[in-house]
């Protein structure tokens, strides 16, 4: 019982690091007032890209040395994400573009370019068979040597590759940048009221590229673990799902709060898997269960809504685009 | 006036709004910017593929014109996909961000194929399609009616709702399908394929005409809705400013739910269609992610339904022509996607060029 418990804590910790990137990114991201719901396409994006870049990496020399076959996956995932951040960016922010049609594009763009990728990297090399990285994955899984002899507590909470503890910094991070800082400050300022923060002397339009671009090579991230550590370094089309989504969704359940992701990604990714865990399940109970993590933000939803908090809501010019001679 | 004391950085250039612009200028820019995206999507395939450009293009044509048949299924395409484009234009009239199309068809869809698979041999075919038709609307709505009451009721965040309710709706069908289909291959074949039950008959040989004829109708219907009735001016209204809206004696939150119900009833006419009109079965990729394109084609088009033929046929267009390219050049058809996204990014970054213009700040002084 309790190895089945601790096997489901784990579980839902390694579900929910996608969604923890893909959470923080969009929180850094909706702090400037881009509602960027183009974070399941760059999430793409940054997954495939790193699968090429360590596809390439391994291909080309005969050797593989794991630290290389990190950096160079790590640097292209970063590199495409924050390119594809930057479509974002210069649509909504230069050419003053709607906000959602935007991401709804980015995320069909981004979704189609995994999927392309993903499905033809090999035939653009002339090999058949499915992508799978070994060396890459392996290097991305490699956790902490002591963590298999600290019994039950080490195989569930420290069993993870290097970009799950990231993960937890990055979050942990950006909540300190966000609420202490004057870099934070200015942040916020922007995202509830662009027009006063300008007034202020605040470089609005540098502030939303670079808050937008770096969101999105955070929750590029979550791509990248996802390929390299949880499926160790194979793709699938389609594979990644709706994290995307529901990492947005997760902003939400977070209260736009980077520290309460960490516990609110969890809870989702364990929500996410938990029908593999009742015992006595039939397959078709199981698509039933599998709804929860959609209900359960549904209620959140509601529940925000209603109680009509002041420090519960979204910023304030959320979904806008800024145009300073507009009155 | 601190300016002549001190020396400040002037940009070169600023941004001013431009007033209305000459309609056939506006569609310059539009033509410019998707010639000039289909060059980029070009590029990429020959980049991709090293053939000759002039062979993408072809190829690209063949899609929806090279056959007959090809160029049914592009029509019966551009139906769906135009479909569900007007169901959603309403809402976003008002800026009501209904993400939930895709669940809505997908939802509408499975009450249709619940009624044709469970009673499609016990009653006569006419009484069944009815009772289908009436189903998949009701099941739409429902799907819609969710979000718009609590946005009504307390604001919640419609975009994020209704995004949800896409996923239990593609849940509820998983399920449906895991007990209709008890083999566990989670694939549905042709329903009632004997009997015919429940399938919408063929005109004059063709078998999606019938669908196509159904979305001309509603076509206009919604552009005559839209433009010239009362509640047609009560979402303008509305998606203009709400406190207008409030102020000239608008019941807000009624035409909120009002819209959505049309809006969730359309989209269920659309799954409907595509169970009894196109697929005749069914999956969780019943509306293959056109509930998204929608909102895009709905967008491009500035709400007007007739605009909409012309940018649901390009998508369209584009789609069966990204197909037929992967095949040709044996290449993934996720490529439709990718084309898909630049031809929306550039139209959509072009009307940047239609709303504002770009001053060069000394010429204004020189004046």
């Amino acid at each position: 019982m309790l190895s089945t418990i601790a096997s489901f804590i784990n579980a839902a910790i390694i579900q929910g690091i996608p969604l923890l990137f893909g959470s923080t990114g969009e929180i850094i991201t909706e702090k400037s007032g881009n509602l960027n719901l183009g974070i399941p396409g760059i999430m793409y994006v940054g997954g495939i890209s790193g699968i090429i870049g360590g596809y390439i990496y391994e291909h080309s020399v005969e050797n593989t040395v794991p630290i290389l076959c990190i950096l160079f996956s790590l640097c292209t995932s970063l590199i495409c994400s924050a390119l594809m951040s930057l479509i974002y960016a210069f649509l909504t922010q230069t050419l003053k573009a709607n906000q959602n049609v935007t991401g709804l594009a980015l995320t069909t763009f981004g979704v189609g370019v995994g999927n392309f990728f993903g499905g033809s990297l090999l035939k653009f090399f002339n090999e058949s068979g499915s992508i799978s990285l070994l060396d890459t994955g392996l290097a991305y899984k490699a956790c902490l040597p002591f963590a298999s002899k600290l019994g039950l507590f080490g195989k569930t909470f420290l069993s993870f590759g290097f970009l799950a503890y990231l993960a937890i910094i990055i979050a942990v991070v950006s909540s300190y940048i966000l609420n202490k800082t004057r870099v934070g400050l200015n942040l916020r300022a922007i995202g509830e009221n662009p027009a006063t923060a300008d007034a202020a002397g605040i470089n609005v339009t540098k502030y939303k590229y670079l808050s937008t671009i770096i969101g999105g090579m955070i929750a590029g991230l979550g791509g990248l673990y996802f390929v390299m550590d949880y499926t160790a370094g194979a793709w699938t089309n389609n594979g990644f799902g709706d994290r995307g989504w529901l990492a947005i969704a997760i902003v939400i359940f977070a209260l736009w709060k980077p520290k309460s992701a960490i516990l609110s990604s969890f809870i989702f990714g364990g929500l996410y898997i938990i029908c593999v865990y009742i015992p006595g399940l039939s397959s078709s109970s199981k698509e039933i269960i599998k709804m929860l993590p959609y209900l359960v933000t549904i209620a959140v939803l509601i529940i925000i809504s209603a109680r009509k908090k002041k420090e519960h809501q979204p910023p304030a010019s959320l979904g806008l685009s800024y145009f300073r001679e507009e009155r | 006036m601190s300016k002549n004391k001190k020396e400040t950085k002037e940009p070169l250039f600023h941004l001013a709004k431009r007033p209305a612009i000459e309609w056939w200028k506006a569609w310059l820019i539009r033509g410019a910017a998707i010639i000039s995206s289909l060059i980029v999507c070009a590029l990429i395939i020959v980049v991709l593929t090293k053939q000759n450009p002039l062979e993408v293009y072809a190829a690209l044509f063949k899609g929806s014109f090279g056959t007959q048949r090809k160029f049914w299924a592009m029509l019966q395409k551009l139906a769906i996909l135009l479909c569900i484009s007007l169901a959603v234009t309403p809402a976003f009239k008002m800026k009501f961000w209904n993400l939930g199309a895709e669940g809505q068809v997908l939802f509408g869809g499975l009450c249709s194929m619940v009624l044709m698979f469970e009673i499609g041999d016990k009653i006569p075919n006419l009484l069944l399609i009815i009772a289908m038709l009436i189903a998949s609307i009701l099941g739409g709505i429902l799907w819609a009616l969710f979000p718009a009451v609590l946005k009504a009721k307390w604001g919640t965040n419609e975009s994020l709702f209704t995004l949800m309710m896409n996923y239990i709706a593609i849940q509820l069908v998983s399920f449906a399908i895991m007990v209709w289909v008890p083999s566990g291959s989670s694939v549905m074949g042709l329903v009632n394929s004997s009997t015919k039950a429940g399938w919408l008959p063929s005109l004059l040989g063709q078998k999606y005409l019938l669908n196509i004829i159904v979305v001309a109708v509603l076509t206009i219907v919604m552009f005559i809705y839209l433009k010239y009735s009362k509640q047609g001016y009560e979402i303008s209204v509305v998606g203009e400013s709400e406190n207008t809206a409030r102020y000239i004696g608008i019941n807000v939150k009624k035409v909120i739910i009002r819209t959505m119900i049309l809006s969730g009833a359309l989209c269920g006419l659309a799954g409907f269609l595509l169970v009894a009109g196109t697929n005749h079965t069914i999956s969780k990729d019943l509306a293959g992610g056109d509930g998204f394109t929608a909102i895009m084609v709905s967008w491009l088009a500035k709400f007007n339904p007739i605009t909409m033929v012309v940018t649901s046929f390009l998508i369209a267009f584009l789609q069966r022509g990204a197909g037929e390219i992967a095949t040709n050049f044996n290449l993934n058809t996720s490529i439709a996607d990718i084309l898909t996204g630049i031809i929306i990014f550039f139209i959509i970054g072009c009307e940047f060029f239609i709303n504002y213009q770009i001053k060069s700040t000394k010429e204004k002084e020189g004046k």
